[in-house]
């Protein structure tokens, strides 16, 4: 097992060097990084998947709310916003908010005044729409406001690295209520419910401009390491400076990943890991054994959720800029499906391996479709027949298909992955 | 009552036409989930891909220069819902048939559903581009303007061509559904399939016909909802890959395996969408002549704004999951 693991990782090392020595340095580097932040997301999958069999389709939902965090937190501090009555606004939707919660809490506990059944789940219904009338009430001419006359909020100004914990943060927190929501439910509903949550996550974020400019995107976000702007200002040239910051943004990605490796492996070698195996296996033997099955799947689920909500600030801080709109689920959801299911659910190597794989593949069948379009319309118009039209665009879309190809070939002959699950079996 | 008719133009012609394109979506994957107990997520591709088979046919009936009375999508429609059955029992062959053979758990087949909606996703985009496409390049959109002001309306009924004969041809196919699943052998077998396999196939009942049958049943039925949506608005290759969710919930509200059920569910979606961005104040207008000057209506009073009217679908979804995760009607439990 450990030599087949050597001998694929060596393979994907030398796979590197090809991809480095055809598209060059710069293009490799950045793609390393960014390797390495889906490799931390992979790594939240495999918990909650690997580890815990629960099926989260909503990793989109998860990366947006990281990226929203980090850009909340390293952009500059906008001063129109906070000179402005904005602050006092939210502050009072804020307060809306906080009512409405509060109405909908007393409303599902009016069984203590003796108003139950049906009555009560009108009464619910219509704290509900109440709360939501009030919040509406109070966010909308704020918001309005903040659009005019600031723009945006804007951002807090600290190191990104506090917007990735903080990505961390937020991630867990909505991992809690939406656990609390879903977890309940059979694989299929839970896959389809995460979707929509997801989707109701990307819509908020996207609409709501006052918070996030929406489609108006927010750049440049600043990196934790130094810029190349900033290398070049001390005099290096234009190649060296850009490969040290991407060095540096690369090894400090690497140390978040090995230590996320390095606090998983822990995890789920000691008793804890025994029992969300135990779980996953067989929920019903676990239960009976006295384990509390569904606040180890909340916890489970949370951590993972973690994982994914500071990979996902990881990616924003490194490309700058955040675009809601940009956010698909084939490139953030299924994507990291199939990097698991490829690498190996339930292996954390698996899981890195799986990772660097497929997005080594997803952003090098773009230029490789390119090349065989290129030579295939070459001989056709030698041949005489028509050259092939908009081979440019027709390859970007080559990724899609070979994604899916990956994944029909990995279920089909692989369908552990290539490095396993290990089931060390005591006694 | 110039009101009322904003309000039917408004929210019962476009809730229909959506609630139709969702029922007849909705009742595919129920019937696969009902039979193969995976939640079919291809099915997205099935509908578009289903879409482009029948604007193929139509571009090469205009070019034989066949001229129809009706919008020739659905003249064609039949013989491109006969091309998407046999695509659909070829990705079953392909996909799906191997992994259950080995007895793969729902889970793998829905992953697998993925890989194969990437792929057809990946082909259509290959060979049509990335680009919109319509089906009234060459012939002209009827729009009926029904006046209506003998009721004392200004303002006259207002619906296209392709949404009535749309409305039509879903009410059709329900009914020939509606027969085929309670008159004919085949429909009773399905529908004894999905209540219990293991005793259907004890009966005597041929399990590998009626995969079949329901792959061909959904096919036919993802091309029709295809179609339609196409001809409504424009045909591109993500056309029905942003609406799956929704139609998902149709089938979940519904009750998964409840063939009635996924169309009850799917015009419930679809109206719920368009009462939900539907701007009160239109109809409420004349009220602002009794009411005092502080409590005069707001120009915009929608429950939610426009660009939130997907997301009406997964708050739907989500409440039903809470609060009746089978169904309106008893949904199937494997």
């Amino acid at each position: 097992m450990i030599r087949r693991s050597l001998g694929l990782f060596a393979g994907l090392f030398v796979l590197i060097l090809v991809v480095g020595w055809l598209m060059g340095l710069p293009f490799t580097s950045s793609r390393l990084v960014e390797a390495a932040a889906y490799a931390l997301i992979a790594l939240g999958l495999n918990i909650q998947w690997g580890y815990g069999g629960l099926f989260n389709f909503g990793i989109m939902g998860f990366l947006m709310l990281g990226g929203f965090a980090v850009t909340f937190m390293s952009y500059p501090v906008n001063a129109d916003f906070w000179g402005s009555d904005g602050p006092m606004l939210l502050g009072r939707a804020l307060l809306a908010f906080a009512v409405g919660v509060l109405l909908v809490l007393a409303a599902r506990r009016s069984d203590r005044i003796g108003i139950t059944g049906r009555w009560k789940a009108a009464l619910v219904v219509l704290a509900w729409f109440v709360a939501y009338c009030v919040y509406r009430s109070q966010i909308d001419p704020a918001a309005a406001y903040i659009e005019a006359n600031a723009g945006f909020v804007g951002g807090l100004g600290l190191n990104a690295v506090f917007g990735w914990i903080f990505g961390g943060i937020l991630a867990a927190g909505v991992a809690y209520i939406v656990g609390k929501i879903a977890l309940g439910l059979r694989t299929d509903y839970l896959a389809i419910a995460t979707i929509g949550i997801s989707e109701i996550i990307r819509a908020l974020i996207k609409n709501m401009d006052w918070l996030t400019r929406g489609t108006l995107t927010v750049s440049p976000i600043p990196w934790p390491t130094p810029l190349p702007q900033d290398y070049q200002a001390d005099g290096a040239d234009q190649m060296s400076a850009l490969l040290m910051a991407r060095g540096g943004y690369l090894a400090l990605a690497i140390v978040v990943l090995g230590l996320a490796i390095w606090l998983v492996s822990r995890a789920y070698a000691g008793p804890w890991g025994r029992m969300m195996r135990a779980i996953r296996d067989n929920h019903i033997a676990a239960a009976s054994m006295g384990k509390d099955v569904k606040s180890r799947q909340l916890e489970i689920f949370i951590f993972g959720s973690v994982l994914m909500g500071i990979g996902g600030a990881m990616l924003v801080s490194f490309t700058q800029i955040f675009d809601p709109s940009s956010y698909q689920p084939i490139n953030h959801t299924f994507l990291i499906w199939v990097m698991i299911i490829v690498g190996g659910a339930g292996n954390n190597w698996g899981a890195v391996f799986g990772a660097v794989l497929i997005w080594l593949v997803w952003v090098v069948s773009e230029p490789v479709a390119k090349a065989i379009f290129d030579t295939v319309s070459y001989w056709s118009t030698t041949v005489g027949w028509p050259a092939i039209p908009d081979i440019e665009s027709r390859s970007a879309q080559m990724r899609v298909f070979v994604l899916g190809l990956v994944i029909t070939i990995a279920l089909r002959y692989a369908p552990k992955g290539l490095i396993p699950e290990v089931v060390r079996r005591e006694g | 009552m110039t009101e009322f008719i904003f309000f039917i133009n408004q929210v019962v012609i476009a809730g229909a036409v959506l609630g139709c394109i969702y029922a007849l979506g909705a009742v595919g994957i129920t019937l696969i989930f009902g039979i193969l107990r995976f939640a079919h997520f291809a099915h997205s591709e099935l509908m578009t891909s289903g879409a482009f088979f029948a604007f193929m046919l139509a571009a090469l009936f205009a070019s034989w220069g066949i001229v129809t009375p009706i919008p020739t999508g659905f003249v064609v429609l039949p013989l491109a819902m006969v091309l998407s059955a046999i695509f659909a029992l070829g990705i079953d062959k392909g996909f799906y048939a191997p992994l259950r053979k080995r007895g793969a758990k729902p889970v793998i087949l829905l992953i697998a559903s993925i890989g194969v909606t990437l792929m057809v996703q990946g082909l259509i985009r290959l060979f049509f581009g990335a680009g919109s496409y319509s089906f009234f390049e060459t012939e002209t959109k009827d729009v009926f303007r029904i006046d209506t002001s003998f009721l004392g309306s200004t303002r006259p009924l207002v619906i296209t061509e392709p949404q009535l004969l749309m409305i039509v041809v879903t009410v059709i196919s329900v009914l020939a559904l509606h027969l085929f699943l309670t008159r004919s052998r085949l429909g009773k077998a399905m529908r004894a399939m999905a209540d219990n396999a293991d005793l259907a196939q004890v009966s005597g009942i041929n399990t590998a016909l009626v995969v079949r049958v329901t792959w061909v049943v959904a096919g036919a039925l993802a091309c029709m909802a295809g179609t339609m949506l196409a001809l409504d608005v424009t045909l591109k290759p993500d056309l029905a890959f942003n609406i799956i969710i929704p139609i998902f919930a149709a089938a979940i509200v519904g009750g998964l395996g409840q063939a009635y059920g996924a169309i009850a569910g799917g015009l419930l979606i679809g109206f719920a969408e368009s009462l939900a961005v539907f701007n009160w104040t239109m109809v409420l207008r004349p009220l602002n002549a009794v009411l005092p000057e502080w409590a005069q209506l707001p120009s915009t009073l929608a429950l939610v704004p426009t660009e939130y009217k997907l997301t009406v679908a997964f708050v739907i979804l989500v409440v039903v999951l809470l609060v009746r995760p089978t169904g309106i009607f008893k949904g199937a439990s494997s």
